[in-house]
């Protein structure tokens, strides 16, 4: 066990943990934020997507001890109002059906979105391919982004 | 019959003569050394840049490239040793060790991460990364799928779980330094061009083979992954062998 200060959604957490506990865990059960979700627990599906220092990370298999002193962000924290352009455009579209992968799938695309704010299909689905979705919302997913960046740009 | 004597006398001397006459002559008339080896297939440093294939047999040593060296053996003749890496050449011995080389680049633990296409390999098979992982500009992926979102400074425990290192990436995309589908001579050219190895010289290619982090992760995979044919210790010896002995491209 160790003294590890985290900065999640720009606010500060001094934890009690082994540095070699996946971040996940740290961010669900001990900050306690549940909006990042366990799936497969071996970077396989992409629910546990968090930015870490603007990257997608998957948070499952990323060690909290690399994620001290670096900038975390989970969905609680990509707006404060949910007024995001991928939240946004998640509403309109209706996109989730059960919803566990969501919260990755928007992570990931606020990279995209930030890389590229003119996505075509194509540079979506480059995005997006490692975020599963046992539902099948791929085709509603692809369209919010493409609303999303219209939002942005606009 | 005096005059036939004399005249296939004359004859058996110009049949020596044909036969043997560059030789014997060629110190007298240059100055050089009494014999000049034919190196079959020796790139010098960098000679391949550009693309220049030699011919089919292989560019031959440059009398530049040689010096004479130390026999150590008294009344012997000096040595011609290349004049780079100070060793004597040796064509055959210089193949025979690339193919070694060979074999572990061509093995799934370095030439998954050095493929044909724009997406890492996976597997024992080889087979195309699965999520659609993209090369990227700089090697390291696109987007959300960027090489260390999943890959870790070290391997994740766990069978067939991400296998990690600080360093973990592709070649760039303006220096692919593919691996896949490459015969020994191409790869071997390849790996010697500057313009395809990263600017890289012989001593340099031996130290990034040697000591590289990167190529030594190929000897420490991760749980379930086969190791390369050779130990990493031997894969090196073999490396510099191949260029100690003058760096031959195979047939």
């Amino acid at each position: 066990m160790a003294s590890i200060t985290l900065t999640v959604n720009k606010k500060k957490y001094t934890i009690e943990a082994d540095p070699q506990m996946p971040l996940l865990w740290a961010i669900r059960d001990i900050v306690g934020l549940k909006g990042t979700k366990f799936g497969c627990g071996m970077a396989q599906c992409g629910a546990c997507t968090v930015h870490l220092d603007g990257e997608a990370v998957r948070s499952c298999v990323t060690l909290v001890g690399r994620a001290e002193g670096q900038e975390i962000v989970t969905i609680e924290g990509i707006s404060d109002d949910n007024s995001h352009p991928l939240q946004k455009a998640w509403i309109e579209f209706q996109v989730p059906q059960c919803g566990y992968c969501q919260s990755g799938q928007i992570m990931s695309a606020a990279v995209l979105l930030r890389e590229n704010p003119h996505p075509t299909d194509r540079d979506i689905d480059e995005a997006m391919m490692g975020n599963l979705c046992r539902c099948g919302t791929y085709t509603r997913i692809r369209k919010a982004i493409h609303r999303a960046a219209e939002i942005m740009n606009a | 019959m005096i005059n036939v004597k004399k005249w296939v006398g004359i004859l058996a001397l110009l049949v020596v003569f044909i036969f043997t006459g560059s030789a014997f002559t060629r110190p007298f008339l240059s100055g050089k050394a009494a014999v000049m080896p034919v190196y079959g297939t020796s790139p010098a440093e960098g000679s391949l840049a550009g693309g220049s294939p030699g011919n089919a047999n292989g560019p031959s040593y440059r009398e530049s490239d040689m010096m004479h060296g130390e026999s150590g053996i008294p009344g012997r003749k000096p040595a011609l040793l290349h004049r780079e890496t100070g060793k004597v050449p040796d064509s055959v011995l210089s193949k025979r060790h690339f193919l070694e080389v060979y074999k572990v680049l061509m093995s799934p633990r370095c030439m998954n991460c050095h493929p044909s296409g724009d997406a890492p390999l996976q597997g024992e098979d080889s087979h195309i990364h699965t999520m659609g992982v993209q090369r990227g500009l700089d090697g390291r992926g696109l987007y959300a799928l960027k090489c260390t979102n999943c890959h870790q400074p070290q391997n994740t425990p766990g069978l067939h779980m991400p296998p990690g290192n600080p360093k973990w990436k592709l070649p760039p995309s303006y220096m692919k330094m593919v691996f896949q589908g490459k015969t020994p001579r191409q790869l071997a050219a390849q790996l010697l061009d500057k313009t395809q190895n990263g600017g890289k010289n012989k001593a340099q290619l031996i130290d990034h083979v040697t000591h590289d982090m990167l190529v030594a992760s190929g000897w420490n995979p991760g749980e379930g992954r086969a190791l390369p044919p050779l130990t990493h210790k031997e894969f090196a010896r073999q490396f510099k062998l191949w260029l100690d002995k003058g760096g031959y491209l195979p047939d």
